[in-house]
């Protein structure tokens, strides 16, 4: 069986992976189960395995990746990998983290892995690329449905929890930017 | 993901000492002194739905049946226990929903935890106080009167004593003392504070573990291929051949049209049960449902009806027969779905034989709503005896009602029992959607009659499908699979009062008839008969118990036909409410909205105003909601803008986590009454995705930049009991955003969801 070693959260883990067909017909199990059953990673979260509902986001490389759809072999050995899991530095949460639970932004909490990493990788290429811009509500309404020009994917939540989830990503970006 | 412990007996804590309080009528034993030093608490000759709070030197616990839905139950019902324990800050543990630790209140439904179980609760924990300071005025010699209680320590005279003592020895049952004295609200402390959730942090840090993180060692994974339709039948597995190539291929599982493979991965299981790289399977077509194009005029034929039922009638035919005006108005609702957001998962783990300690044979982990039902359901499934099967309650995602998470538990016994494995099963998306039962599609025949000073007549006719099939202890045949398997559901219900029909009477001092027409799901053994004819023959989709039932579809077509009689005779749509309103509270929160009321856009130019009253089940909450709205005038798209609710749940325990129960309510609602509707075409469901970037036959919910602000005024009754919140609010929203709507561009949308078609061109 084919494996993967992936730079996790900062350490580096090994696994198999299950694969069949090769070359164009090749065909692989899912980063999210990789992650979930071989990982033990339970940030990452099943919700509809079409890469439409955002609660299985992880950061892969940096970028804002839906791990239901994305195949093992698809993703490069040595690939960095950063989940829900991994978010704290040590006991200290970080700001996406801190601030959700501030605002109360959830109610069941099973999406908001999505909004948390998705805001992550989208917040961080931001001051990547010089803009230290906190989002105003609209940019971060329209990142999170898939709106904005530097993300089509929507993002979903059920509960309607949604007012609280862009207050909580704008306060944590006032602190990921200040 | 975690493992799971074996279970254990019946044995609530260890210790030397214990305080436990039933809540109901307690016959519970203690067994102290026991071999292993445990102390047992034996209420095998207690009441069936007996629930206990359980006082240690170390632990508070509550052994219930109430279950944290995602809502912030725990949190609250931590709140009520801190309180009368005179505790400012303390832990609770919560056993919750396990068939053999705890045991059943009855479900966790109808925004009734607080309501119910809090009222329960807080006696038992008052009983536990007076037990407390019973043993405090023994231990410290003085009169009980003089005690004084605060964090954890009796005081008096100048000497003290902690709970932590006090507990160490003895062991104490208690009945739920009805008279055991509880504080008055204007002492409490900790109740009517914001507290946070206490579940949050472990869920933002990915400590917290779902079900969906439940795995026993040795667990297969389970998928089940289900039959194009609904009505589908006779079918013919090919390429079994295939599928046992697969790596990791278990078993293939069949009963009659229930069809299952068990693999050792995710992945495997997948493949095996794919068309493209496992089995094949060819059915028969069945009978198409009611084309659901023509759903409005079915509901109301006669012909897919099998009872009528008056709930009200206070005589109004010679009220319409003297009326000067009189006006009629049909309204329609869809299907709606639960479209929880994680795909409903279970693990089961069924044995051959018994476990020897504990009779145990079959395992069932699941989000059920109700353990004890859904054990009785899987026991008769599975060919045991209920005692021996096991299910347990653990937090899967917000449910909003019955959805897929008991079929799925019945998916995954079935599966176990033939692999002789733990095996897991989580649905595909398309099986939620395609599969879990739905909130029905509703008709209403409005009739009103106007005087000079208001409404003087109503009529609501309401066409109401059967809205609860929620898994019956008795019958297996209530779960999907058991249906798969040839069995029959239960005959569909003598009534719709307080199901489909909630909230279809008005609570205005209004003479009124209340009459539903029940609609039938299924083919019946006769044209009168609810009970189902085999085989089972779908005529509209399944469907159950959602977010408020009727409340949602029935306060939409009152609270919009109200303003159109309102506006028909003149008058100001918010102050008539008011005026026809004979309880003061109602009409406390309809005043509540004036300051927005009054200042609202003037309307007609694409902007407006609407607003919408109802009191929940006619004798809980009262929730008045405006709402306005900005209408595209070439698209027709319609845009809330602003949403303001008016909200008394009575004593208010979390005031921050009632407000997020609101909002919730509003999102959702206006979810399903912009852009919410579940499709079909024959007897298949067709909208098996979320909506994509590509529209279509998908389930549309809306999106983060789609939601207004939204605005709660809570009016806080202190002295008045605690109600529930879970769902008071959403059966507002249908009436206020169409009454906007109406305002904004005069077109009167009867018909759910109020999609731009219905509004393109359409200005009056």
């Amino acid at each position: 069986m084919p494996s993967r070693s992936i730079r996790l959260n900062g350490t580096t883990v090994q696994a198999d992976y299950e694969s069949a067909g090769s070359g164009s017909s090749q065909s692989s199990e899912q980063l999210l189960d990789w992650l979930r059953n071989r990982q033990s990673q339970r940030g990452p979260r099943f919700g509809c395995g079409l890469a439409q509902c955002g609660a299985c986001t992880v950061l892969l490389d940096g970028a804002v990746t839906r791990s239901c759809v994305r195949q093992m072999h698809t993703v490069a050995d040595g690939a960095e990998i950063r989940t829900l899991d991994g978010l704290a530095d040590g006991r200290r949460q970080h700001p996406l983290q801190r601030a959700f639970v501030e605002l109360q932004a959830a109610q069941c909490g099973f999406c908001v892995n999505g909004m948390v990493m998705g805001s992550l990788g989208w917040l961080e290429g931001r001051i990547a690329a010089g803009n230290t811009a906190v989002p105003t509500e609209q940019e971060t309404k329209d990142f999170l449905s898939g709106a904005a020009p530097d993300n089509t994917r929507n993002y979903l939540c059920r509960c309607g929890t949604h007012t609280r989830i862009v207050a909580a990503v704008r306060a944590a970006a006032k602190e990921m930017t200040g | 993901m975690t493992t799971v412990a074996k279970p254990s007996r019946r044995q609530f804590l260890a210790g030397a000492g214990v305080l436990a309080v039933a809540f109901t009528v307690g016959n519970g034993v203690a067994h102290a002194g026991t071999p292993d030093g445990i102390v047992r608490i034996d209420d095998s000759a207690g009441e069936p739905d007996q629930s206990w709070l359980v006082l240690t030197e170390d632990a508070i616990t509550v052994y219930s049946g109430k279950v944290e839905l995602g809502t912030g139950i725990q949190t609250s019902l931590t709140q009520i226990v801190v309180e009368e324990l005179r505790l400012r800050v303390a832990d609770v543990r919560y056993v919750q929903g396990d068939t053999l630790l705890s045991v059943s209140q009855g479900g966790t439904t109808g925004s009734k935890s607080i309501q119910n179980g809090g009222v329960q609760l807080r006696q038992a924990a008052a009983t536990a106080f007076a037990e407390l300071r019973r043993r405090a005025a023994a231990a410290l010699r003085v009169d009980a009167r003089e005690l004084h209680a605060a964090d954890g320590v009796f005081r008096a005279r100048g000497r003290s004593v902690g709970y932590g003592r006090l507990l160490r020895t003895g062991s104490s049952v208690l009945p739920l003392d009805t008279a055991a004295p509880v504080l008055a609200p204007r002492d409490y402390r900790v109740v009517g504070t914001s507290q946070p959730r206490v579940d949050l942090p472990g869920k933002l840090d990915a400590t917290f573990a779902f079900l969906h993180d439940i795995a026993p060692p040795g667990t297969l994974h389970g998928r089940v291929i289900r039959p194009p339709g609904r009505n589908a039948h006779s079918p013919v597995i090919g390429d079994l051949d295939r599928a046992q190539a697969v790596d990791g291929f278990v078993t293939l599982v069949r009963h009659d049209r229930f069809i299952g493979v068990v693999a050792a991965t995710e992945w495997a299981a997948a493949r095996a049960a794919s068309p493209s790289t496992g089995i094949t399977v060819t059915w028969s077509d069945g009978p198409a449902m009611i084309p659901q194009a023509e759903l409005p005029t079915a509901l109301r034929d006669p012909e897919n009806q099998y009872a009528t039922v008056v709930e009200i009638d206070d005589g109004v035919d010679p009220l319409f027969a003297a009326a000067g005006t009189v006006l009629t108005a049909q309204y329609f609702t869809p299907f709606h779905m639960h479209a929880t957001m994680g795909a409903s998962t279970a693990v089961a783990d069924v044995r051959s034989q018994p476990d020897p300690d504990t009779g145990i044979q079959a395992t069932v982990w699941s989000g059920t709503q109700n353990v004890t039902a859904l054990r009785g359901a899987l026991a008769g499934l599975l060919g045991l005896q209920p005692t021996a099967v096991r299910v347990i309650y653990e937090e899967a995602s917000g449910c909003y009602g019955h959805d897929g998470v008991d079929d799925c538990a019945a998916d995954a016994a079935l599966l176990s029992q033939a692999a002789g494995a733990p095996v897991r099963v989580q649905w595909t998306r398309q099986d939620e959607h395609g599969w879990e039962p739905y909130g029905g599609a509703q008709a209403h025949d409005m009739k009103g009659a106007l005087g000079t000073h208001g409404i003087t007549a109503w009529s609501h006719l309401n066409y109401a499908p059967t809205a609860n099939s929620r898994p019956s202890a008795g019958n297996p045949g209530t779960l999907l699979a058991g249906a798969l398997t040839g069995l029959l559901p239960d005959p569909l219900p003598a009534s719709s009062v307080d199901t489909s029909g909630r909230n279809a009477p008005l609570t205005y001092a209004i003479p009124q008839r209340v009459e539903a027409r029940l609609i039938k799901s299924f083919e019946t053994i006769g044209p009168a008969s609810p009970a189902p004819a085999a085989p089972l023959t779908y005529r509209i989709p399944r469907t159950t118990a959602l977010r408020s039932l009727g409340g949602f579809s029935n306060s939409f077509a009152n609270e919009s036909f109200f303003d159109e009689l309102a506006h028909a005779g003149g008058h100001d749509p918010l102050r008539l409410r008011i005026d026809s309103l004979p309880d003061p509270r109602a009409v406390d929160v309809c005043r509540a909205l004036l300051p927005a009321w009054n200042r609202r856009p003037k309307g007609g130019d694409g902007v407006g105003a609407g607003v919408a009253f109802h009191q929940y089940e006619v004798v809980n909450a009262y929730v008045a909601t405006y709402v306005e709205v900005h209408v595209d005038a070439a698209t027709g798209a319609v845009r809330v803008d602003r949403v303001v609710v008016a909200h008394d749940c009575g004593l208010v325990i979390n005031p921050d986590g009632l407000r997020n129960q609101i909002e919730g309510n509003v999102v959702q609602g206006i979810s399903r009454t912009l852009k919410e509707e579940v499709h079909y075409t024959g007897d298949a469901v067709t909208s098996l995705v979320w909506q994509s970037a590509t529209p279509g036959a998908a389930y549309d919910v809306i999106r983060f930049n789609e939601v207004p602000s939204i605005e709660t005024i809570l009016l806080d009754r202190p002295d008045q009991p605690a109600w529930g919140a879970g769902e008071p609010t959403i059966g507002t929203i249908g009436g206020a955003v169409a009454n906007a709507v109406f305002a904004a561009t005069g077109v009167r949308v009867r018909t759910l969801p109020i999609t731009p078609d219905k509004l393109q061109g359409g200005t009056a």
